[in-house]
Order: C-alpha cells, then structure tokens, then sequence
C-alpha cells in the first residue's frame, strides 16, 4: 500500500498556526513523525486559514523537503497553487486532484504533463457526488479517456471513487468498494486507485475503528494507495496485515517488523 | 512474430563483499561481490546483473570420512593436512574463493578449538583468496569455535556461517564485532529464512552483510522443491523486499555426493555406469541448476565439475542473448 500521510493539513490548528507563524520545526515534525510512521508520500494543504496560499504552499514545499526525502501530494483546489508548490518540489510530485470536468482536467492534466507529476482523478464532477459504482464508473472513465487522448500516461494516474462519511451515506460503502476493482479494467495498464480514508468516518464516533475496518476491506477489493493518519499504529498494522493475508508480502513471525525494514 | 516480454523489476538484490585487501584492511589479493542484481538470474536483458555467481572450493580441517574414491583421486594426497588442501585448490584448481567447513570441532571429534583458530590464522597466511568459514554444525560448539575463528580473522571480511533461527546471536555478534559476513540458513522454508534475516539484522548486522542458504537439495533429491523457494525469494527480493534480497549460497558438491547416483559402485548397478564420472555429473547438474534458481555462490568438491560450471557461468555471460550449451 502507498500511504500518503495526511497531517500536514491547515484544517488542523496546530499546522493552520505553524503556517501563519512560518514555524518550520513544527512542520518539520510532523514530516519525519509521518515517515517514520511508514509514510510513502506527504499530503500538504495550506488549509482554508492559510490568506496568501501561493506564497504558503511552496514555503510548506521546500519546508518539508528541508527535513525528508519523499514525494509530496500538493492538495489545494487552486492549480494556481498547486503549481506554486510544482516550481519548487524536488521530487515527482502527485497531483491532488482534478474532477471530472472538462475544464478541471485540461488545466490540471496539462499542469502535470508539464512538470512531470502524477495526478489524482477523483470520480465527480460539478454536478456533484455520485450515487452508484455506475456513475463512478463513466466519471472514471472519462478520467481515464481525457488523459490518454492528451498522452498522460495512466501509470502515474490515481482514481479516486471518492469516499463518503459511513452516518450519512451508508449505501454508498458498498459501491465504493466495488468501484475499486472495477476502475481497474478501464484500461490496459490499469489505473491506480486512491481513497481519503478519513473521510469514511466524518462526524461518527470510533472514527479509528471505522477508519481501519474499511481499510482492510478496500485492501481486499485491490487499493493501492490511501491518504491517511499514518500515526494511527492500529490502522497501520491492519494494513500490513491485510496485505499479508493477500499475499503480498511473504509471511514470517516478525511481520511487522518486516514491513517498516522493507 | 511474437513480441518478446521485457519485465523490469523495482527492488534490487544486496551486493556482499567477501574478502579484504590491503586496502581495505585485510591481506586477501582480491575482492569478491556476490549480488547487486536487478534481474533475475541470466536475463541480461532484463537489468543489470554485474557480479557473476562464484564458485568455492570446500575443504576440511580433517580428512573426510565418507567422500568417495572419485574425490579422493583429486584430494587424497592432502586431505591429510589442510593447509596443504587449500594451497592445492588455490595453486592446481585456480580456486577464487575457499569454503574451509571445521568439521573436526565436532563433539564426536573434538579438536581442539584453538587449534582450530590457530588453523584459520594459517591458511590466511598460506593462500590469499577469500575465505567462506563453516562450523560443524552442533551449536554448542559452533558457538565456542567460531567466535574464536572469527577474531583471528578479524579485518578480512569472511563469509561465517551457518547461523540458524534457534541459534544466531553468539555468531551474529562475533561476525558484526571483527567485520565479518554471515551465512542464514533455513529449513527449505521461505518464510523461516524472512524471519532469520530480520533476527540478525536486528542485532545490529546490515542486510548486506547476509547471504542466505535456503537449504538445497541435489538432483532427484528435493532440487525442484529448492528452486521454487529461492524463486519465490528472489521474485520477492527484487519487488523490493529488502528483507529477502540477499544473495544464495549452495552447497552443491556437499548434496550431490550424499545422493545414490553419485556415490553407489558400478558392481552394484553396472547399468548406470562408471561412479566417478557419474557422481562429478550429479554434482554439475546440481550446481547448474542451483545457479538458475538463482545461487551467488556455490560451495562445490568436484574440480571437474567446478571446471564445467565456470564455463557454463562464462559462457552465459558472453552471450547474453541466453544460448548456452553445457
């Protein structure tokens, strides 16, 4: 599984404050917390607080990059501010993320084309969220159809099928999972999937153990990556396991320390 | 025309270095790096496999009591006197690399243990090519020899061995201490041999000081079973398990001849043919197969059979489309 940590978020105070103050440390920290963690990659947004984010989000950017060595995810809903994070980062950057309206996707594909990054595509549009594993699917495709037409590479595309909070849309669960696996016949190499898991449990309580239940069952219906809490141990070990009961990893009594060696 | 399937791995398999020279702080006259390949074996096309797999020579502190005529015709006259055997292998054979197993520290036996390390000091002084050191395989003496062995040897980067899931702390801590490598054996067991690497590491040694013996068997005696679990390894080695990718050892010469076909006389079953030339072909079909499987080093007795593998390995290695004949 690549797992996006997803703490550096200005939605949360302390990072919202750090952004304010430009306080390094604290970002810093919470850099090297994530990939110590097991963090493959760091989600950063500037949050709704942030007043200047095209100044704030390649100041997060290099920030980040001071203190460790991995892919950012740059998540805001502004390519003008994504792309301020673009002219900055090292390394290949993931794209969060475009719809699947036209004119998101010829801004955003055409960003990543241009700075080599790869994107997450979520499965909506402006006429908003989908209702069934059907919608998600044809918003998918025409995802998929978009970037192959302008030669983006499907290999560095991650499919969303947007996750919905468990209290009000319970439904919805089942058709999410099922998209998972469908998205995958779209194409021939198949696309990646992404969720954000903590979506999942939005305004429930035991969030955790919403969060980490899904996990494994989105695990088993062939995800590929989820921006998460990778400080959630609990939600970690069910990950590593549920990949080990897929046979993704070979199995030996220190399996979990297998995994974080790896 | 059908199209040729070109698979690209993303992990790559750990480079150890056997053997220590000057430079380096030892007094060995080369350097032998066994892995660092991204492919596997022999699919030149598919990566990068820049250290070919090496043969070592295996000789004994005693004379060994059950190796056949066909081996004694090369060896009798020095299995007598170790030093002798190596300087042999090393001078006659062009050995690159010598696996002395201290079979003589067994408690059946009991040499003596510092004769046993006053032994290694000495053939590090008779011969300089690097030096594979196996103990006899009862732990409790393992763990009083090795330990010696291994600081008399301290400085040359040795490849130890064998350490094993119930017994590899006293090993693994003598080996980190004088800078030396070691050897992880498993039970033909995939994923034994994933929890014996991380024990060790977790005492401190790199992942690329590790070679793993998964425990081979010769020809018609398990060879098939041996190559799916160092296939499955390796696969997962090079899909970036780095717990797993390691480089093999195989004793093949020590396999081959405990099988019948290698060992049993004409007399007894005149239709198989003459023994000595049989039992050298048991010993190179097992070790060619081992290197498919993907083996690094393999420890092999027969010099004939040594001389064949070579030249498999060579030739292999010149043309890389992958057309060879033994």
């Amino acid at each position: 599984m690549f797992i996006v940590g997803e703490l550096i978020n200005g939605m949360y105070k302390n990072i919202a404050e750090a952004i304010k103050t430009k306080d390094k440390s604290l970002i810093q920290e919470y850099a090297l917390k994530q990939v110590q963690a097991g963090a493959d990659a760091l989600d950063l947004n500037c949050g709704p607080a942030s007043k200047d984010p095209l100044r704030d989000m390649p100041w997060l950017v290099e920030t980040v990059q001071e203190a460790v060595d991995k892919p950012l995810c740059l998540d805001s809903s502004k390519p003008k501010v994504i792309e301020a994070g673009l002219m900055v980062a090292k390394n290949k950057v993931i794209i969060n993320s475009t719809t699947a309206d036209l004119e998101k996707l010829e801004i955003l594909v055409d960003l990543a084309k241009r700075y080599n990054a790869k994107l997450i595509g979520l499965a909506l549009n402006s006429k908003g969220v989908p209702q069934d594993k059907e919608q998600r699917l044809e918003l998918a495709a025409n995802i998929v159809a978009y970037c192959s037409e302008k030669d983006f590479s499907v290999e560095d595309l991650y499919l969303d099928p947007v996750v919905l909070p468990v209290n009000v849309a319970q439904a919805q669960q089942k058709e999410v999972l099922d998209s998972l696996r469908e998205f995958k016949i779209i194409s021939e190499p198949a696309p990646k999937t992404i969720i954000g898991l903590s979506n999942i449990s939005q305004g429930s309580c035991l969030r955790k153990l919403i969060n980490r239940t899904f996990m494994a069952m989105a695990t088993a219906f062939g995800l590929d990556a989820a921006i998460l809490d990778p400080l959630d141990k609990d939600l970690m070990e069910v990950i590593i396991t549920a990949e080990l009961i897929l046979n993704k990893q070979i199995y030996c009594d220190a399996f979990l320390e297998a995994y974080y060696k790896k | 025309m059908i199209k040729e399937v070109i698979e690209n791995l993303p992990g790559l398999i750990h480079t150890v270095e056997v053997g220590a020279t000057a430079q380096q702080g030892g007094t060995r006259s080369k350097v032998i790096k066994v892995g660092g390949e991204n492919a596997l074996p022999f699919l030149f096309k598919e990566g990068k496999i820049p250290n070919p797999p090496v043969i070592a020579y295996e000789i004994w502190d005693i004379k060994p009591a059950d190796w056949p005529q066909a081996l004694g015709y090369f060896y009798s006259d020095v299995w007598g006197d170790p030093l002798e055997w190596a300087e042999k292998v090393v001078k006659e054979y062009k050995a690159d690399l010598l696996c002395l197993k201290l079979m003589g520290a067994h408690p059946e036996l009991n040499r003596d243990i510092d004769e046993e390390a006053k032994l290694v000091e000495n053939i590090l002084k008779k011969v300089n090519v690097p030096l594979i050191i196996i103990g006899c395989g009862d732990d409790a003496r393992d763990n009083l020899v090795l330990p010696l062995c291994s600081q008399v040897a301290k400085g040359e980067r040795c490849l130890f061995g064998e350490v094993t899931q119930d017994n590899y702390k006293t090993l693994t801590a003598a080996v980190l201490a004088d800078g030396h490598n070691i050897i992880a054996q498993s039970p033909i067991d995939i994923n034994i041999a994933k929890q014996l690497n991380i024990l060790i590491s977790e005492l401190g040694l790199e992942l690329n000081r590790i070679v793993i013996n998964p425990t081979v068997g010769a020809l018609g005696y398990g060879l098939e079973y041996t190559y799916s679990i160092m296939e499955r390894l390796r696969l997962a080695g090079l899909n970036q398990d780095k717990t797993v990718a390691s480089p093999f050892i195989g004793f093949a010469g020590q396999e081959s001849w405990r099988a019948k076909e290698a060992r049993a006389p004409e007399s007894e079953f005149p239709q198989w043919g003459k023994e000595g030339r049989r039992g050298y072909v048991w010993e190179m079909v097992t070790a060619a197969t081992l290197l498919l499987a993907g083996t690094d080093i393999l420890v092999m007795r027969h010099p004939q059979a040594v001389e064949k593998v070579k030249r498999y390995i060579e030739e292999f290695n010149k043309d890389k489309e992958g057309l060879c004949l033994l």
